[in-house]
């Protein structure tokens, strides 16, 4: 029982991050019909940003962080931990969601009128720029991301045979992830933002006959969605802890599966298509063997366009006459 | 702006898609408070033409001019905000959003935002069936409740030119007879319509003015009662 708990909240935790990953590629589907085979490198930017972020202003925001709670900047907090946590993954979101914008503009805009292939063939050359720019930036060599949590030790509870050990970092990226997603779901269906992004992700034509500059709004959803990556990749960097140019092909690629099982351009669906992976992948872990977890996701994919491949919550859109 | 002035000029314009010319060297005017009928068969360009005054295609030569100023290759959602606002065709309502979502988005572009209001009451006045069903997704609409949708939503743009693309397509009798009659409602409020329709007879007994089009051009045009009572136009298009 305990086991099954434990591989429950690493599962939680892991889908959590393909579902913030996985809502940038439903998000950008839904409104170009693309996929955005970049979108993974978005997150590796995510990521290396976090970690530059970290060791050059991290101290120093940990610092003013455990100041201004505890009056020392020695003393570390929890708290302090966190807010520095918050502080990284806001620059690496707004790092990102410049990345995006950059990404549509130069890349992908000049393309719109193309034949879809030109556009995806496109998206896999942008994803290989930044491996490959990642790579001559930053080396090929794994770097360690500093531990803003390494104060704080594990939550334990019960013990021997029924011991729940939870890493406090496990609890802060489910947390975070679900707020971010409970943001963009506000966005999403409350906001005229919101609304506009619908309406554009129904018909380009019809958008703009309303008076939406749907230019602008696809450049919003790029942003957005790349912002969502870059919390990914931030957060996946202090849970390993480790960064590299080519760490955003993997997670990227499952992100899609996760995509596609919930129903691509939906984004209740990328989310639970994402924590079913998540869990998943932990179970087979757990359970099974450790080895086949990374193909757990392909499998999935395979079978859901077996078997319904619209995805688990997507519809066909049928007109009326 | 006199009276007679005309609200929108179509001059000399050629559109097409790709290779394919789809309007060739076309010119007509509409006068202002006038219900002008582009009527034709399919594929004639009725609604090509439509596309290109909304902006949604840019014309290969030509000039279009709204009130006074020249709009030809506007993007659309900028011609939207000078109060020209179009149906389109198929009803073009967004399937994914509420009722109420698309009333709303119709007021994107509209100049005076305190009539929000006052004008979503007008439509729901128009169309109570839409009223009661303003949460409701509006991909489950009927056919009829969706194209009602369609001119209401055009109309929160507070349009002073207003582009109807087949709004009695697929529609009972009953209800294109009640289409028709809120079109002449609309039109003596004083707002201008240009109004595309198959269903030449009935288009042609509301309009002002009828434009008939063949494959991309102008085959006759005139006063609507004129073209009613010409043989020509009888046999051709209204099926005598
Ligand atoms: N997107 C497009 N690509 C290529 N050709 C097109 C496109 N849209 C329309 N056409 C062509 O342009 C011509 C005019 O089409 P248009 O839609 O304007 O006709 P219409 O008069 O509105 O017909 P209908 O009564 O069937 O709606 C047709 O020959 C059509 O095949
Ligand atoms: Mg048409």
């Amino acid at each position: 029982m305990a086991e099954f708990a434990q591989y429950i909240i690493n599962g939680l935790s892991q889908g959590g991050t393909y579902a913030l990953i996985a809502l940038g590629y439903t998000m950008v589907f839904g409104i170009l019909q693309l996929i955005n085979f970049a979108h993974g490198e978005v997150f590796m930017l995510g990521a290396f940003t976090g970690l530059y972020t970290s060791k050059y202003a991290g101290l120093a925001i940990l610092g003013t962080f455990n100041r201004l709670l505890t009056g020392s900047a020695e003393t570390a907090s929890t708290g302090a931990a966190i807010l520095t946590a918050i502080v990284i993954i806001l620059v690496a979101m707004c790092v990102c969601a410049a990345v995006g914008f950059c990404v549509e503009r130069l890349a992908y805009r000049p393309l719109r009128a193309s034949p879809r292939i030109n556009l995806l063939i496109t998206a896999v050359g942008v994803s290989l720029f930044f491996q490959n720019a990642g790579q001559l930036l930053f080396g090929s060599d794994p770097k360690a991301f500093p531990d803003l949590f390494e104060n704080l030790e594990p939550w334990t509870f019960g013990a021997d045979e029924n011991l729940i050990v939870i890493n406090p970092l496990q609890v802060f990226v489910f947390i975070t992830a679900i707020t971010l997603m409970l943001i963009l779901r506000h966005v999403i269906f409350h906001t005229r933002l919101g609304r506009a992004m619908r309406a554009v992700s129904f018909n380009h034509d019809l958008a703009s006959l309303m008076g939406i500059p749907t230019n602008q709004i696809i450049a919003a959803t790029f942003m957005m969605g790349s912002s969502l990556a870059g919390a990914a990749g931030v957060m996946v960097g202090m849970t390993y802890p480790k960064v590299e140019p080519l760490m955003g092909s993997l997670p990227g690629l499952k992100a899609f599966c996760a995509a596609v099982l919930g129903g691509i351009g939906n984004v209740t669906g990328a989310v639970l298509g994402s924590f079913i992976l998540g869990l998943a992948e932990a179970l087979l872990s757990g359970y099974g063997t450790p080895t086949y977890k990374d193909a757990l996701a392909f499998t999935i994919l395979i079978l859901i366009l077996l078997v319904k491949p619209s995805g688990l919550l997507g519809v066909n859109r049928t007109e009326k006459v | 702006m006199s009276k007679n002035e005309p609200i929108l000029q179509f001059n000399d314009v050629s559109v097409y898609y790709g290779i394919i010319q789809a309007i060739h060297n076309m010119s007509f005017s509409v006068e202002k408070g006038q219900i002008v009928t582009l009527v034709g068969a399919n594929g004639a360009g009725k609604s090509t033409t439509l596309r290109a005054i909304s902006g949604l295609i840019k014309p290969k030569s030509g000039s279009i001019v709204f009130k006074g100023e020249n709009i030809t290759g506007l993007p659309a959602h900028e011609i939207v905000r000078k109060r020209l606002c179009q149906a389109p065709e198929g009803r073009g309502i967004f399937l994914n959003l509420t009722v109420e979502e698309n009333m709303d988005l119709g007021a994107w572009a509209a100049p005076d935002k305190g009539a929000y209001q006052a004008n979503m009451d007008k439509g729901y006045q128009l169309f109570p069936r839409l009223r009661e069903r303003r949460n409701q997704l509006s991909g489950t609409l009927s056919g009829g409740e969706q194209q009602m949708l369609a001119i209401a939503r055009a109309l929160m743009g507070q349009p002073e030119l207003l582009l109807l693309d087949e709004p009695s397509l697929g529609l009972a009798p009953q209800i294109i007879e009640k289409i028709f009659e809120i079109i002449t409602d609309i039109n003596k409020t004083g707002m201008t319509i240009v109004l595309v329709e198959q269903n030449a007879l009935q288009a042609l007994q509301v309009a002002h003015y009828g434009i008939v089009l063949e494959t991309g051009k102008i085959k006759t045009h005139g006063p609507a009662g004129d073209l009613l009572r010409s043989d020509e136009i009888r046999k051709a298009y209204l099926g005598d």
